[in-house]
């Protein structure tokens, strides 16, 4: 498989351990092999929750019942909530690609702890279990929404306790990884790698995995809560025994909202990454888009307000929510600046990795800028809870960290396999998505700004002709990224080999042979001071 | 340019159109600025690339300047909101209660209504209750919407502006029948209101206890007590009668005796009925005291 026969080394993937087979995976202690085994397991529940959302919309393309029960529905866009957010989008490119890269972009041999990144994926790959399992359980599907809201989570006879155990498990996971990552960057960098000197997807990772580090906790300690109120009675959100259910929604927002972040951030830096590249360009305003990462992931954490501005918070928390939702919205801004700013005077190449992060930056724009709108709270008061909200969030979550996560592998696939896909298929794909995306989810934003409500199984018939084109839209979606993903799998077993630089990049995953060997690096790497030197 | 529904359409709408305004501008300059120079800097056209140095006076600049924009834009929002919170003294009370999956609404003089009623260009403030979980009160003509959370008070007022029925929805996910949960707000002239509100019944009235113990609980959304199906199984003359249950998987069939009863409301997925999902109804223990189990009970004796 070894696209660098010159030299003589063996892959990672060629390497005999201690373990054959399917044993060689699930017990490694490699980070790149890590990185993989949960790429394939965030492909396949990605794929059934991606399902259900395509269930959900053949359900709404007409009022009343089209394919599912109310009960069904409930159930179906809870569990889609649970498996995108706290299994694909949260982990996502902090797991896979950060696993996979940030080790050899700071000139590292493996990360800090290889043991305890096995272990993360033993406890990410339990909570996984756990979530499903609680699918079929004896009460039904969980149906209180991903945000499990008291009081009704704490009173519905649905299988809520299975569900909140199993984001509680999952959410140990994330701090250990984060933990593991943070030590990764102050400890293992090579002899002459500062801070400064590191890629910038480094520096995403590492706020990002502050932010799991110290928010995650509060989510658990709240899940623990909410499974002890449902199981000992004990009145800690439900009002008929005393407790405040807007208390659950404070805790449940202060993990949850920088949450974002920690999906959002590791995606800026894949797209930092893959501008200089196919411009060939320096990144411009280096500083400015590492210290941006550290402002957003700062300020992330005072903003979760926004996400309760009708729940009868004091006028005083509205204005101070708000306020702060606005100023977060500045380091964005200024990244996107900077990206711009790379690719001016560049010379472009356009290929489906920068068509992706092209489609990132218009997509995260319109997730960023209706934002505003939900931060703002005179329209928040109209749109909050309403199929507007529904667009928001899939515009940053899927238009933003899943369309990073797609240039990402575009971009990394023949680093990570040697192979190279097929590009002009890639192309093809990428422009399916890119519409199906826009027609699935812009008439959303329409709809919630004429009053349609979220999670509603059923509406008035004024609202149909845009719920039509929004299923039509999914279709053509998930048409789009089943073409997608079948031309990756082609391409990594059977694609063409690949150069050990294909996109004639500068950082050094690009200085070693595709697919890279077992400790990264045979000889120790040159550092270049500034990672991004094109000439 | 503006409804009048509500004497808030002005400022959200105007919120929306400069938030929206501005974003617009940044959609479409970024999208340009990334097409132009995907044109003209492609690599064939351009094979190689210029390199700049940083900037340092136009990164300020492009740093102050959002933060000045967003300040602007916040305070625009907050503008349109502010007066959401001003309750006239004057306002006339109505209060909204939610409850699975049907609003009520309560008016001076222990009346209550099905349709929330109210004369055109009167202020009124809306208390806002629940009896059970969380409820959005939310009527998007007039660009209100604060949830109804069981234990707090919160409100909402306005002044309807436009005469006509409008459409309110419940915003916040309550279970089963979310989106069946919505009501209708009725705007008339004074003189009509007037006059509906003296014929309106004073509750309370009802004949019997028992009805109105299911009707404060939301039984009644999913139990008929007209033999048609809902949510649950109807309960009429389902006293005395067999049933077919399954218990932990086993079918059999059971007698609807005042025990019976009682285990379907404490305990509803002990006994599941054939044909109706488990995990459904809720358990009410804690919150319907043995008291009003008989009372039900005595209620469903007589409905054969
Ligand atoms: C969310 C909808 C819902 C609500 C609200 C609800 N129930 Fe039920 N109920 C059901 C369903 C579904 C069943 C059948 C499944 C089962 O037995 O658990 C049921 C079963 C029952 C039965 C057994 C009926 C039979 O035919 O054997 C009784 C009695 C009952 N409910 C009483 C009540 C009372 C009293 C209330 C209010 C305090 C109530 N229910 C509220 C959904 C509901
Ligand atoms: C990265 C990909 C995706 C992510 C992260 C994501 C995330 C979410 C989340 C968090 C919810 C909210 C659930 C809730 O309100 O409790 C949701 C709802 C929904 N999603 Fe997705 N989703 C993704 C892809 C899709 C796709 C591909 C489709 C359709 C083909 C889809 C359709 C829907 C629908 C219809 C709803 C329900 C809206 C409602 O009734 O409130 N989603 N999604
Ligand atoms: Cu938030
Ligand atoms: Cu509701």
């Amino acid at each position: 498989m070894s696209g660098n026969k010159k030299n003589e080394y063996v892959s990672y993937l060629e390497h005999q351990g201690k373990y054959k087979g399917i044993f060689s995976w699930i017990f490694t202690l490699d980070h790149k092999r890590i990185g993989l085994i949960y790429m394939y397991a965030i492909i396949v529940l990605f794929s059934i929750g991606a399902l259900m959302g395509l269930l959900m919309r053949i359900e709404l393309i007409a009022p009343g019942e089209t394919i599912m029960k109310p009960q069904t529905y409930n159930g179906m866009f809870t569990v889609h909530g649970i498996i995108m957010i706290f299994m694909v989008v949260i982990p996502g490119l902090s797991v896979v690609f950060g696993n996979f890269f940030l080790p050899i972009l700071i000139g590292a041999k493996d990360v800090a702890f290889p043991k305890l990144n096995r272990f993360s994926w033993w406890v990410y790959i339990t909570g996984c279990g756990l979530a499903i399992a609680s699918q079929f359980m004896q009460n039904g599907p969980p149906d209180t929404g991903w945000t499990f809201y008291a009081p009704y989570s704490t009173t519905t006879g649905s299988n809520v306790i299975m569900a909140t155990f199993a984001a509680f498990v999952l959410g140990f996971s994330s701090i250990l990884t984060g933990l593991n990552f943070i030590v990764t960057i102050h400890q293992m960098r090579a002899p002459g790698m500062k801070f400064f000197n590191m890629p910038l997807f480094s520096w995403a990772i590492y706020a990002t995995a502050w932010t799991q580090l110290l928010a995650t906790p509060i989510v658990g300690i709240t899940l623990l809560m909410l499974i002890a109120e449902r199981l000992f009675g004990i009145g800690f959100f439900n009002p008929s025994l005393g407790g405040d259910p807007v208390l659950f929604q404070h805790l449940f927002w202060i993990y949850s909202h920088p949450a974002v972040y920690i999906m959002i951030l590791p995606a800026l830096g894949v797209i930092t990454e893959i501008i200089p590249t196919f411009c060939q360009k320096k990144i411009y305003g280096y500083k400015a888009i590492a210290l941006s990462s550290l402002a957003i992931a700062g300020v992330g954490f005072l903003v979760w307000g926004h996400h309760m501005f009708t729940s009868g918070m004091s006028d005083q928390a509205r204005w101070f929510f708000s306020f702060l939702t606005f100023l977060v919205a500045v380091p964005s801004a200024i990244k996107v600046f900077n990206w711009l700013a790379t690719m001016y005077k560049g010379s472009i190449d356009l290929k489906p990795p920068f068509l992706y992060a092209l489609s990132f930056i218009f997509l995260f724009t319109i997730g960023g800028t209706t934002g505003l709108l939900l931060g703002s709270v005179a329209t928040d008061v109209q749109v909050h809870d309403t199929a507007f909200v529904v667009a928001h969030f899939h515009y940053i979550i899927f238009g933003g960290m899943g369309f990073a996560f797609f240039a990402a592998i575009h971009y990394w696939l023949p680093k990570m396999y040697g192979r190279m896909y097929n590009m002009k298929r890639a192309t093809i794909a990428w422009g399916i998505n890119f519409v199906g995306f826009n027609l699935l989810y812009f008439p959303q934003f329409i709809l919630g700004i004429e009053g349609m409500p979220r999670r509603y199984f059923d509406y008035l018939p004024q609202f149909q002709p845009l719920e039509v084109v929004s299923t039509i839209g999914g279709f053509i979606l998930i048409g789009g990224l089943i073409f997608m993903i079948s031309n990756l799998v082609q391409g990594a077993r059977k694609g063409e080999i690949a150069p050990a630089n294909p996109w004639h990049g500068t950082t050094l995953e690009w200085q070693i042979p595709s697919p890279p060997p077992l400790e990264n690096f045979d000889e120790a790497p040159i550092i270049n001071p500034n990672p991004y030197d094109y000439k | 340019m503006f409804s009048n529904a509500s004497n808030f359409v002005h400022g959200v709408d105007k919120a929306f159109l400069i938030i929206g305004g501005f974003s617009l501008f940044f959609l479409v300059s970024f999208t340009g600025i990334m097409i132009y120079f995907v044109v003209k800097y492609n690599r064939k056209r351009n094979p190689k690339a210029t390199q700049i140095k940083d900037n340092t006076l136009l990164e300020v600049t492009w740093t102050t300047l959002p933060i000045l924009l967003v300040l602007y834009m916040f305070y625009v929002g907050w503008q349109g909101f502010f007066p959401m919170r001003q309750v006239p003294k004057d306002a006339m009370q109505v209060t909204a209660i939610g409850q699975m999956w049907k609003w009520k609404f309560e008016y001076p003089g222990n009346k209550e209504s099905d349709t929330l009623v109210l004369p055109i260009n009167r202020p009124v403030k809306v208390n806002l209750v629940s009896k059970d979980v969380i409820h959005g009160f939310f009527v998007p003509a007039f660009r209100i919407k604060e949830d109804c959370v069981p234990g707090k008070n919160n409100f909402s007022w306005f002044i309807p502006g436009q005469l006509g029925d409008f459409d309110l929805l419940c915003s916040a996910y309550c279970g089963v029948n979310h989106s069946y949960m919505s009501a209708v707000v009725r705007i008339v002239p004074q003189d009509k209101y007037d006059e509906w509100i003296a014929a309106l019944q004073v509750k309370g009235n009802d004949t019997n206890i028992g009805h109105s113990v299911l009707d404060k609980n939301g039984c009644l959304a999913c139990h008929s007590i007209d033999g048609s199906k809902l949510v649950g199984p109807s309960l009429k003359s389902l006293y005395g009668s067999t049933v077919e249950v399954k218990t932990n998987g086993t079918t059999h069939k059971i007698s609807a005796d005042d025990e019976y009863i009682k285990n379907s409301i404490y305990d509803p997925d002990k006994d599941v009925v054939t044909g109706y999902p488990q995990g459904v109804m809720k358990s009410y223990k804690g919150t319907i005291t043995d008291k009003d189990v008989q009372l039900i009970t005595g209620y469903l004796k007589t409905l054969k």
